[in-house]
């Protein structure tokens, strides 16, 4: 099996689920200059409502991509509402306070969606149930399942649309106008306050879809699988440029392509044994043994350095243009 | 006079307290000093966060740092015994050298990308905590450092009972007053801070950083020393901590317990050292109260627990940052600066 191409694939799949819990980062930071630290959280909801509807309709037998269907139906709506809730109850009101303040907010409503969660569901993994049957095709000695291909398939489908929407319709005229100067946009006639709920709703909708997407991937959702998949997403977004919506989707996908590279080779570059200068010295190396520094263990640690080398050495991300420091 | 003997009665309510607290039962001792161990590092973080302005959401990690650097230095992970006295300093300097090392490639970085950059490198911190036991055991992983030494001097133990004139001293009463002693320290070193030179530079960072340049201020300086002392005494509370527990693992370091500290800083008032106590005394002490009051209460009414302690705690966590942020977002006890910048607005 060839190594490479399978870590690609793993990656592309990975990041694409990345940049679209990336894209809600990055289009409510790109209006209201805000850090959603809950985004994550809606992701997880986004999951966990899926997968107790799942659950609860498999026992009567309908096909298998209906019933995924209807879980991700139900579990928009629900986020939309979160999503929507939070802006107008926790971050409106502050809109024009110091920017620690709303931030401070944003962790408060994510530690609350968290514990909500744990309420509601416990501390028990919901595992997705083995109904879809899942094939594998070799391609150039990688596996890619149906599954895969499908995620692939619906991710990029999605920011297609959103590119669609933001540059192509009024509300994403709307939404940019509002991006650059709320206070012009809004004497142009624009109703800021909508536009930004709207802001909030499609990022929680993709946020939801994201959500399903990720649990059926890796088969388990559980209530703190929002918390490290939302800084990824939002590493995600600050590599591509945060603010930027085709920044997030070139972020997502790289961060997802780093990701699964860095874990697949980064066992056989720190493997001692494997440099003839050092192996000779080591004495776990005799006799083909490993002397392994890192491990795929490290698998998280990349998108945090992806994260801090971008901000040291590039703030403005991959495609954000440089802005200057805002009072 | 007045005030001396304001100070008189205070220090011999402080020193009575832990023979009250023992009266009541054993477990209020060690949970006043787990209480007072939060109010170390939200004295530490009042500095980064309270004075400079600086939003850091991993402090833990500061914590964590001094923590094993004494469980290294003092168990026989690798029967290593040095005495406290020599760990907690050097603690405190790697503490602070992780400090400098965080906050160099940062500090340019605008309040919330700086929040999020110091909450990546609390996880890159747990995580390699988590797995730097293999292929050379360091910090033994998930299973943590077991059997760590307490503090011992001249024959005073601090993990037994002791009886010093008559009176019956236990383990965490001795550890409650050489907390107390590093408590009052890091308060007066706050207290003096704030109104030093260095103070009113963080204080004119914070403000306004162009300006404060402009003024002849060397922010990268200041804003480097904001953290290094942070991350001091946070490594200082970390050593005590693991000498207290006896055990630390990577699960004592996780981010929620940085957010918590940072929820005490915020919700008490930040850079007001009252304030910063008082937060650290609330948030310390609710899941205890909490524990005495939900959890029969449930017991009683529905006859089993429905929502544990910890899950209430952490909503009321969740809700106090709202609400503080929404209502009262200079604190409880605000500083005066603060409150006058807020109300501006």
């Amino acid at each position: 099996m060839d190594t490479f191409l399978q870590q690609i694939i793993n990656g592309l799949t990975a990041g694409s689920v990345y940049a679209v819990v990336a894209l809600g980062y990055t289009m409510v930071y790109g209006i209201i200059q805000l850090i959603n630290f809950a985004h994550g959280e809606v992701v997880m909801i986004g999951a966990m409502v899926a997968f107790t509807v799942i659950n609860a309709l498999v026992p009567y037998g309908l096909p298998p991509l209906t019933i995924v269907l209807l879980g991700t139906a139900c579990a928009i709506p629900v986020c939309m509402a979160v999503g929507y809730a939070m802006e107008r109850l926790a971050y409106r009101p502050l809109r024009h306070a110091p920017r620690l303040a709303p931030l401070i907010t944003a962790i408060g409503v994510s530690i609350i969606l968290q514990h909500l969660a744990l309420l509601v569901w416990s501390r028990n993994v919901l595992a997705f149930p083995q109904i879809i049957s899942s094939q594998t095709y070799m391609i150039a000695g990688a596996a890619i399942s149906t599954v895969q291909i499908a995620i692939l398939a619906i991710c990029f489908g999605m920011m297609a649309a959103l590119a669609i929407l933001v540059y192509r319709t009024p509300l994403g005229t709307a939404m940019r106008a509002t991006a650059q100067n709320p206070q012009v946009a809004g004497l142009m006639g624009i109703d800021i306050n909508r536009v930004i709920a709207a802001t909030f709703l499609i990022g929680a909708a993709l946020g939801a879809v994201a959500g399903v997407l990720f649990g059926t991937y890796y088969g388990i959702a559980q209530y703190t699988m929002g918390s490290i998949l939302g800084l990824k997403a939002f590493s995600a977004a600050v590599l591509g440029g945060i603010g930027n919506i085709p920044g997030a989707m070139l972020g997502g996908v790289l961060l997802g392509l780093v990701e699964a590279l860095g874990a697949g080779y980064i066992g056989d570059f720190t493997n001692l044994c494997s440099y003839e200068a050092l192996a000779s010295r080591i004495s776990d190396c005799a006799g083909g043994g490993n002397f392994v520094l890192f491990g795929s263990n490290y698998q998280d640690v990349f998108a945090f350095i992806v994260l801090i080398l971008v901000l040291v050495f590039r703030p403005s991300g991959l495609l954000g243009e440089r802005v200057g420091e805002r009072a | 006079m007045k005030r001396w003997i304001g100070v008189a009665l205070i220090a011999l309510a402080l020193a009575a307290l832990p023979f009250a607290l023992a009266q009541i039962g054993t477990s209020w001792v060690r949970i006043t000093n787990y209480a007072i161990l939060y109010i170390l590092l939200a004295l530490g973080l009042n500095i980064v966060v309270g004075f400079a302005g600086l939003l850091d959401l991993g402090y833990i990690a500061f914590y964590a740092v001094g923590a094993y650097t004494y469980a290294l230095l003092a168990s026989p992970h690798f029967g290593l015994h040095l005495p406290f006295w020599i760990i907690l300093p050097i603690g405190a300097a790697i503490a602070a050298l992780f400090g400098v090392l965080l906050g160099a490639p940062t500090l340019k970085l605008r309040g919330d990308y700086l929040a999020i950059v110091t909450l990546g490198f609390g996880e890159i911190v747990r995580i390699f905590l988590n797995n730097l036991s293999r292929p050379v055991n360091i910090t033994n992983g998930p299973q943590g450092i077991a059997r760590i030494d307490p503090f011992t001097l001249d024959g005073l133990n601090f993990a037994r009972p002791q009886a010093i004139g008559g009176l019956e001293f236990s383990g965490p009463i001795k550890y409650y007053y050489l907390l107390v002693v590093v408590m009052l320290v890091i308060v007066v070193i706050n207290l003096r801070l704030q109104n030093s030179r260095i103070g009113r530079a963080w204080e004119a960072i914070r403000e306004d950083e162009i300006a404060a340049r402009a003024m002849g201020i060397n922010t990268r300086n200041m804003k480097l020393l904001a953290f290094a002392m942070g991350a001091t005494f946070g490594g200082v509370a970390g050593g005590i901590f693991a000498a207290i527990q006896a055990f630390i693992s990577p699960e004592s370091f996780v981010l929620v317990e940085s957010i918590m500290v940072v929820s005490m800083v915020v919700l008490g008032g930040m850079g007001n050292v009252w304030g910063v106590i008082l937060g650290a005394l609330l948030l310390s002490f609710t899941p205890e109260v909490l524990r005495w009051t939900v959890e029969p209460l449930q017991l009683a009414l529905f006859g089993r627990t429905l929502m544990e302690p910890e899950v209430i705690r952490m909503l009321l966590f969740g809700l106090a940052l709202v609400l503080i942020m929404l209502f009262r977002p200079a604190g409880l006890l605000p500083s005066a600066v603060r409150k006058r910048e807020l109300a501006e607005r």
